[in-house]
This record gives C-alpha cells, structure tokens and sequence, in this order.
C-alpha cells in the first residue's frame, strides 16, 4: 500500500476570533484532513463551537464578531474580501446541538435546501438518496409529506443530516450533534457518522469524550489559557494518542477526568 | 407517633381571593359582550318584526332609503368591504414589509429607533386621520385620477385607514417574526440561504399563526372603524363598487342616523340595531375565514 501524503482540505493559520474586544479563540493552527473525522473537545466555554462556526461564517451574525489570521479551503481564504459567505456555507454544511429541521414535510426539509442552491434533477430521487445516506429512508418512507415534527429527536438530527448531504457539501461541521439524544440514538449517529466520512470531511464538536475517542481520527484539544482567559488548542494529534499518549500534561487531566 | 413536620392543609385566603377575582373579570367580560349581542338581537328582531321590512328585502334589496321603505343592506355592506378592503391591501404588504426589515434586516440600534416612531402612528387620533383623509389624500387623488374621484370617496377613506392600521399589523408580525426560534434562521443560513430566502421562506411562515392575528385584528379595525369613513368616505349610501365614489359604511350610516334626532321604537331606530348585527356578522365571518386560511397555511414548530 502506497502512502500518500494526508490532503488536508482547510487550514487554519493564526486563527483569532473576537466578540468585540473580547478575544475567544486565539493563533489556532490546525491542518483538517480530508475525509476523516476531526473532534474539537475541551471544557465548556474553551471556544469549541465557536471555533466550529467560523468555518462555515456563522459567526457573521452575531454583529461585533470578527476574526484574525486565515482559514484556506482548498487555498482559498474563506474571510478573504471577495468571498460570498451564502456560498461558503453551500460547501460546508452544518449539524446543530438542538435537532432544527424546518417546520414542513419530511420532504420539504430536503428538497427546500437543494431547491435554493439551484438544484435542478429529480428532487425525489434526491430526497430518498439523502435519506438513505443518512440511515433514515425506511423509517420515514411511508410517511414524507407529515411534518418533521411528527419524528423523534433522533430521527429529527438524521434528518438534519440528511437535509446537510443534499446539498451536497464537502465538509459537515458537526456541534455536539448528539448530545441532546439518548444513548440509542447517539449511537446510531455514530454509525451514521463512519459511513458518512467515506464522501466527507466530518468536524465534530463533542462535550463526550468518549465519543470522541469512539468516532474520531483526529483530535483538538482546546482550552483556557493565560490572563485574557481564551480559548487555544493546546493540543492537536490522532485520536488514539490523545487518550493513551498526550503530550501536554493539561489534556492528560482532562481526559482522564482528572481537570479541574 | 408525632410527625416531625405538619403537611395538613391550610387555608390560603389570598389564593382564593386572587382566583376569584380573575374568574370574575373573566366572566364579566364575557357576560358584556353576551348582553351586546342580546340587545342587539333583540332590537333587530323588532326590526325584521316590523310589517315593511322583509328578509328578502333586506338581503336582496341594493337600496337603503327607510324614509321610504327601501331597506335593502347591501350599499352599506359594500362599501365598507370596499373601503376595508382598500385598507387592508395597503397596510398587509406595507405592514409586513416593515414587520420583515425590523425583525430581519434592522440592525438593533436602528430597530430601537424606528419602532417608537411607527408607533406614533397608532396614536393619532382616529378624526385626525378623516380629515387627513379629506384634505390631503382626496385632492392628492384627485390629481393623479382626475375628475372621477369625488371629494367624499371610498379610495382616500380606505388608504388613509390602511395607515392607520399599518403600525398594528407591522408591530403585532414583528413580534411573531422574532418569536421564530434563531435555531431555525441558523438551519436555514447554514443550508446556503440568503437572508431574503430565510425570512420569506423559513421565518415567515413559521410566523404565520401570529402575522394571521395581525391581519384578522386589522380587518376587524378597519371594518370597525367609524371617524375616517365618516368623515371621508361620503353621507349617504351608495351601491357601487367604484373606489372613487362616495359611499357610506355601515359603521358611517350607524354615527350619522344615531347623531340626529331619532325617535324611539322608529322603523329608522330599529334599523341601526339590524345594521350593527350586520357589522357583527360580517366581522365574524371575516375572522372565521381568516382562522381557515391562517391553519391553511401555517407551519408548525413544535
């Protein structure tokens, strides 16, 4: 077997995200490797979904926020003056804490995001592809014209994730996408999540760290640090070395439950 | 054995004596509006009682002369759906649109400045709002249209009323637009979506239940409102539908019959009480449609 150098599809260079004057994360360098699971994990308040949501500009909303230093998708800076974030966001989809799936059909939930990003086959050839990529296609078969309410947490977060595939992004970013699901359903994510890495580039937030060490290739390890108290990856490696073999003393407390 | 703690009940007097209070401004309430629609029942049944007047004349006559025994609804009805109409398809779309840039696009700081002053609108007094009506819309129209538009016409009447409807039905759909929940924004602007996708096509519908509670309080004020129509719309009634004619509301009708000198238990009398049962009527029916297309529409979230 030939070993190719890793493709890494973004990259991060001194990246820096301000609330105001308020600095969250700070000089994050990271390189994400194509089609493979990466996990931010760190305690709460270290910058993690922050840092997530800057991948894909979502930090734009919130007014005073802004960020310093680069992050390249395939080269191209996606803070970069002339870039669309609209168009940014088409190519890195998104997965939510909280199951949001839009208040219509089944149907509508998948067709409505391709619709608007111009797609323009055979929308229901697409619906039951992007239902099936996402391991929910029999249970909702029967069932595509009732609202997305009608389903249960679990099959609302598959749907959200089926609903991101058909847009057809490169990369997902993941925000503690199952940590408001009970034990089954997360699992089943976490299937889900294995299969999807064969087409995608998969970033998960994770408050659970054995759920990170379960379905991740690659680990960040985020946290607090110096007198301005904000965010910085203190570690960044394979998964596996992370949880047996860290190489800073703060991450080592922190996955063996001893921080703090 | 001796609990160590005492759980028995104990009389709460301020908790009784709150709860019926607002049982009793409940009721109350209520027990107004059944006396309203009893009296006015009662006193249009004498109307319909009465030997010149008929059902069929009522409803099928297009003339309202009780001088003469014309009894026919239908002038009064048509203009005030003519003028309601006016109102609500200028103060809808003009309402929304608002409604959509305050809670969509207004950055907080310009918010903070512009809803005050929509809602200094909704304090003008409704008389103001007549003669703004006469004085300053119709001649405004008479430019544009010319000749046809009458000094007294249902066209000035019904815009001006739309703007006065519009900080009621932009400030009402505000408040349902931003009780969207923003994780649904997010999902959409995370699908790809522009702002104007996300707000037409994921915010507002969602906020459909609450913009329909606006729309159907509009309709029912612009049905309902007296002073503009008086002062502008015309006195006297007048079966057309042409927006540039004088024509007098039901409501119109009601405060310049009941201005004059009526006597008691007279036909004329008798007949306000059949036309504010008409008023009723026609509300309630409009809220009831309203209701339908509203559920109709709406989605759901939770």
């Amino acid at each position: 077997m030939q070993n190719n150098p890793p493709e890494h599809t973004i990259t991060t260079k001194d990246l820096s995200i301000f609330y105001g004057n308020f600095l969250a994360v700070t000089d994050v360098n990271l390189n994400i490797e194509s089609r493979k699971i990466t996990a931010i994990i760190g305690p709460s308040g270290c910058g993690k979904s922050t840092l997530l949501r800057a991948f894909n500009r979502m930090n734009d909303f919130v007014p005073s926020s802004h960020v310093t230093g680069e992050i390249l998708l395939h080269g191209q800076n996606l803070y970069g003056a002339d870039i669309d974030p609209v168009e940014v966001r088409r190519k890195i989809g998104m997965v939510f804490q909280k199951p949001n799936p839009f208040p219509k059909s089944i149907y509508e939930n998948i067709a409505w995001g391709a619709r608007i990003n111009g797609f323009k086959g055979d929308m229901d050839d697409l619906v039951e592809q992007s239902l099936r990529s996402a391991a929910l296609w029999d249970e909702v078969k029967d069932k595509l014209k009732k609202s997305a309410y009608e389903l249960s947490g679990g099959q609302q977060q598959r749907l959200c994730i089926a609903r991101t595939i058909a847009i057809q992004p490169e990369i997902i970013l993941m925000d503690e996408p199952a940590s408001a699901l009970d034990p089954i359903s997360t699992l089943r994510i976490e299937e889900l999540m294995q299969e999807l890495k064969q087409k995608y580039t998969i970033i998960i937030v994770t408050h659970n760290m054995q759920q990170a060490a379960r379905v991740s290739d690659y680990t960040a390890m985020m946290m607090l640090t110096g007198d301005s108290r904000s965010g910085t990856m203190i570690e960044f490696s394979e998964t596996k070395l992370i949880f047996t073999n860290p190489r800073d003393k703060r991450t080592e407390d922190y996955v063996t439950g001893r921080f703090g | 054995m001796n609990p160590p703690f005492d759980l028995t009940k104990k009389p709460r007097i301020g908790e009784s004596l709150i709860q019926s209070l607002l049982f009793l401004a409940g009721v109350l309430s209520i027990f107004t509006t059944l006396a309203i629609v009893y009296v006015l029942g009662k006193e249009a049944w004498l109307f319909f009682g009465s030997p010149e007047v008929t059902f069929a004349k009522f409803f099928g006559g297009t003339k309202w002369q009780p001088g003469i025994g014309q009894f026919g609804i239908w002038p009064l009805v048509t203009s005030t759906l003519v003028t309601s109409s006016i109102a609500m398809l200028v103060s809808l779309p003009l309402g929304l649109s608002a409604a959509l840039f305050l809670s969509e696009y207004a950055s907080p700081k310009t918010r903070s400045a512009l809803k005050p002053i929509l809602e200094i609108l909704a304090g003008i007094p409704t008389v103001v709002y007549g003669y703004f009506a006469l004085l300053f819309m119709t001649p405004l129209l008479q430019n544009i249209f010319g000749e046809q538009v009458q000094v007294y016409n249902m066209a000035s009447a019904g815009i001006v009323m739309g703007i006065m409807i519009l900080p009621l039905i932009s400030s009402m759909s505000e408040d349902a637009l931003s009780a969207v929940p923003r994780s649904l924004r997010e999902a959409a602007y995370a699908m790809g979506a522009t702002k104007f996708e996300t707000s037409l096509q994921i915010v507002l519908p969602a906020a459909l239940s609450g913009v329909g509670a606006a729309f159907i309080i509009g309709i029912s004020r612009a049905v309902g409102e007296t002073m503009i129509v008086a002062v502008a719309a015309g006195a006297g009634p007048n079966f057309t539908f042409n927006p540039f004619q004088a024509a007098e509301t039901m409501t119109g009708h009601i405060a310049r019959i009941s201005g004059g000198d009526l006597s008691y238990n007279s036909i004329d009398y008798n007949s306000l009480f059949a036309i504010a049962l008409m008023l009723f009527l026609v509300t309630l029916v409009l809220n009831l449609i309203s209701q339908r297309v509203v559920e109709r529409f709406r989605e759901k979230y939770e």
